[in-house]
């Protein structure tokens, strides 16, 4: 149970996060969507969706400069298992309408049906592949 | 312009919150899809955190005006549809593939690491694809 204080912890930061966006701005934080809006061709609409992407950029830069040891991990894995993850979830979020924030954090939040059904979805599937590649591995 | 400073601090939290709860380390999330091998339930305590947060506050947000906007902008859409299914699934299987998902890899770009930047990098090529597909 002691190693579960900081998931809890960031989860409630996550929470109060996506809150102020939605006492702020009135907006739903998906992730994905933001990014992907963003996009498009600059406009003054983006704007609080290029600052939100900077503030995480900036919170994670902050971090690494004040904690670097929570950066104690490689990302070094095979070329065609970065670019594959890559392109499905670039792709499957937005034909999905979201990713693990929008559906999951926010959507759940809200008890949307559709969220309910992408969290579901998305949570098995990638159980799904973590073990299909065990079993070939 | 305080909408913006707003965003700004918004995605600041955002990205302490998933650094401090070690989403950022894909193998902490590949632990957690990982069922049928050693389970890491941090994931559970992460949403729950989150979930448990903004059920409460959202309810009550939702019933007031937002600070910097004269109204919501919720999604109305209800349909579960053929999209939404094959996008989750697609996503899901990308997740559990690398274990990262947007948020996560956005952040794993400060480490400067090669395949932080190709996730991204891959990411957007992704997403352009899905704008170049649904144009007319």
């Amino acid at each position: 149970m002691e190693n579960y204080w900081m998931p809890l912890l960031g989860g409630v930061l996550i929470g109060l996060s996506s809150s102020t966006m939605l006492g702020g701005l009135g907006r739903i934080t998906g992730i994905s969507g933001i990014l992907g809006v963003s996009l498009s061709k600059p406009s003054r609409e983006n704007n609080w969706r290029y600052a939100f992407l900077a503030g995480l950029i900036g919170g994670g830069a902050l971090l690494l400069f004040l904690k670097p040891g929570y950066f104690d991990y490689s990302l070094d894995y095979p070329i065609w298992q970065i670019i594959g993850a890559g392109l499905l979830v670039g792709f499957g979020t937005r034909l999905g309408s979201g990713c693990t924030s929008g559906h999951g954090v926010c959507g759940l939040a809200r008890t949307s049906g559709r969220s309910l059904v992408a969290t579901v979805l998305f949570i098995l599937s990638g159980m799904l592949m973590v073990a299909v590649r065990g079993i070939f591995s | 312009m305080m909408s913006v400073f707003i965003a700004f601090i918004s995605g600041l939290i955002f990205a302490v919150g998933l650094v401090v709860s070690g989403m950022t380390n894909p193998e902490v999330v590949k632990g957690f899809l990982d069922i049928l091998g050693d389970w890491n339930p941090a994931l559970v305590f992460v949403m729950g955190g989150a979930v448990g947060v903004n059920f409460f506050t959202f309810k009550f947000l939702e019933k007031r005006k937002p600070m910097c906007a004269p109204a919501h902008f919720l999604p109305d859409n209800k349909d579960i549809d053929r999209k939404l299914a094959f996008g989750s699934v697609m996503f899901g299987l990308g997740w559990g593939l690398l274990g990262v998902c947007p948020g996560p890899g956005l952040v794993n770009l400060v480490t400067l690491q090669s395949g932080a930047l190709l996730f991204v990098g891959s990411m957007l090529a992704g997403m352009f694809a899905f704008k170049l597909w649904t144009k007319p």
